[in-house]
């Protein structure tokens, strides 16, 4: 459950605020006029088609794109210190064991926690020392999720953090999803799955972007 | 510092496991000095002529042969993007990578090189030459042609794109670095050249990396 009375000024403060942001990829509109305002505690679902832009508006999020109009501002200068993306790719090298690979991205995000506990967390206890090579694709994207479960970040921008995990593993993220927003991050992710009550939905079709339930800006 | 060491065990591991990125370049180096005798002739007189300008040229091509795959894997398997997104500077782990490549690719090209000059009949007094002009120029050669690769990394087929972009900027290098062999051959000074490729070292060393860190930026689509 909630704990209001500890995070009831993290929850109000807004994170981010997207102005009039437009994308033009190949000639073709993916999204115009997408205005909205990201708060603290919040968990924003973004849906659309294959190809609709959803990957795109988050690698603009994170600053890995630049081709877009509009404004997109987060509430500090420093906001990359306080993000947590996950890409569309895993980012695990396959000659490294999870191990390896996750104590990079540790050592890139400044992240502090126990990576072991990490693993354990997303079930891979025991597959530590394997080559990420000999691990299946659902393993692999475990890897990247084990970040989830390291040290605490303000932003999580996950880009189909779903993919190729199975139904425990779908249960297990919902609730740290949950978890780290009531403790006041801001989630972003894409997918077709809604991680429970209460989230706010962006959905991208045919050039516009609709905000579909609440987090209206 | 830390996130340097981490990352630069971390590039070192990744190398070690591929060996044949290691190798090939190795192996390249080695295969086009031991043909030059056999098509040309084994006169030695003719070959200490020629040899400083082929063990360059041999030595280039092989640090450009190891460039192209350097940002590949790690691009195609999301790693760059967390790198570009990290709080940490681009250009820590950018030069962790660079060290990494030019220990396991370059340096390996400078320790054989006494015994292809032997094999090229080289005068043992230059063998030193050789090997201090190599361990100057093969690291501006990697970091110059990471840039290349940088620029690359988003395109399906960028080998011969990079080529392109690298190969005038790889010229004083070479100029340099086969003049201080054939000046030592010739008797000649050899600090003044040595000098000035070590100067282009410092400046491709300090420079460098942030150019290899932005023109990944600009690959990713910035």
């Amino acid at each position: 459950m909630s704990q209001p009375s500890t995070h009831s000024d993290a929850e109000t403060a807004p994170r981010l605020v997207l102005e009039q942001l437009s994308c033009e990829r190949d000639d073709r509109l993916l999204f115009s006029g997408l205005s909205l305002t990201a708060s603290a505690g919040e968990i924003w679902q973004i849906t659309g088609a294959n190809g609709a832009g959803k990957t795109t508006l988050l690698r603009i999020l994170v600053g890995l794109h630049g081709f877009y109009e509009g404004v997109c501002q987060w509430w500090q200068p420093q906001w990359q210190q306080e993000l947590l993306y996950l890409g569309h790719q895993p980012g695990v090298r396959e000659e490294l064991n999870p191990l390896e690979n996750l104590r990079y991205a540790c050592a890139l995000s400044e992240q502090g926690g126990d990576p072991m506990a990490a693993l354990a967390a997303v079930g891979l206890q025991g597959f530590e020392d394997v080559p990420a090579a000999h691990l299946s694709a659902g393993q692999k994207r475990r890897i990247a999720l084990a970040r989830l479960w390291l040290e605490h970040k303000a932003v999580w921008v996950l880009d189909e953090p779903y993919t190729a995990i199975d139904q425990d593993g779908v249960a297990a993220l919902d609730q740290r999803i949950q978890q780290a927003a009531q403790a006041g991050a801001l989630v972003i992710y894409t997918s077709h799955h809604q991680v429970g009550d209460g989230v706010r939905r962006l959905h991208l079709a045919h050039g516009q972007a609709e905000v579909t339930s609440g987090g209206l800006a | 510092m830390s996130v340097f060491r981490a990352a630069l065990s971390r590039e070192l591991l990744v190398l070690w496991r591929s060996p044949a990125e290691i190798i090939n370049p190795l192996f390249f180096f080695v295969m086009v000095i031991s043909l030059f005798p056999l098509a040309i002739s084994p006169k030695p007189e003719l070959l200490a002529l020629v040899a400083p300008g082929v063990l360059w040229v041999a030595a280039l091509l092989a640090v450009m042969l190891s460039l192209d795959g350097l940002f590949r894997r790690d691009q195609e398997s999301g790693v760059l993007e967390l790198l570009l997104t990290a709080p940490v500077m681009a250009v820590v782990p950018v030069s962790a990578k660079l060290l990494a490549h030019w220990l396991l690719t370059g340096l390996p090209l400078v320790l054989i090189s006494p015994v292809l000059a032997h094999m090229l009949q080289l005068p043992d007094a230059v063998l030193g030459t050789v090997m201090l002009s190599l361990l100057l120029g093969t690291p501006a050669l990697t970091i110059i042609g990471a840039i290349g690769a940088a620029l690359t990394v988003g395109l399906n087929r960028g080998g011969i794109l990079l080529a392109v972009l690298v190969l005038p900027l790889y010229i004083p290098v070479l100029i340099f670095g086969a003049g201080a062999v054939s000046a030592a051959v010739d008797g000649g000074a050899v600090n003044g050249i040595l000098a000035i490729l070590g100067a282009l070292l410092a400046l491709t060393v300090s420079l460098g990396p942030l150019a290899v860190a932005a023109g990944l930026k600009i690959s990713s689509g910035n």
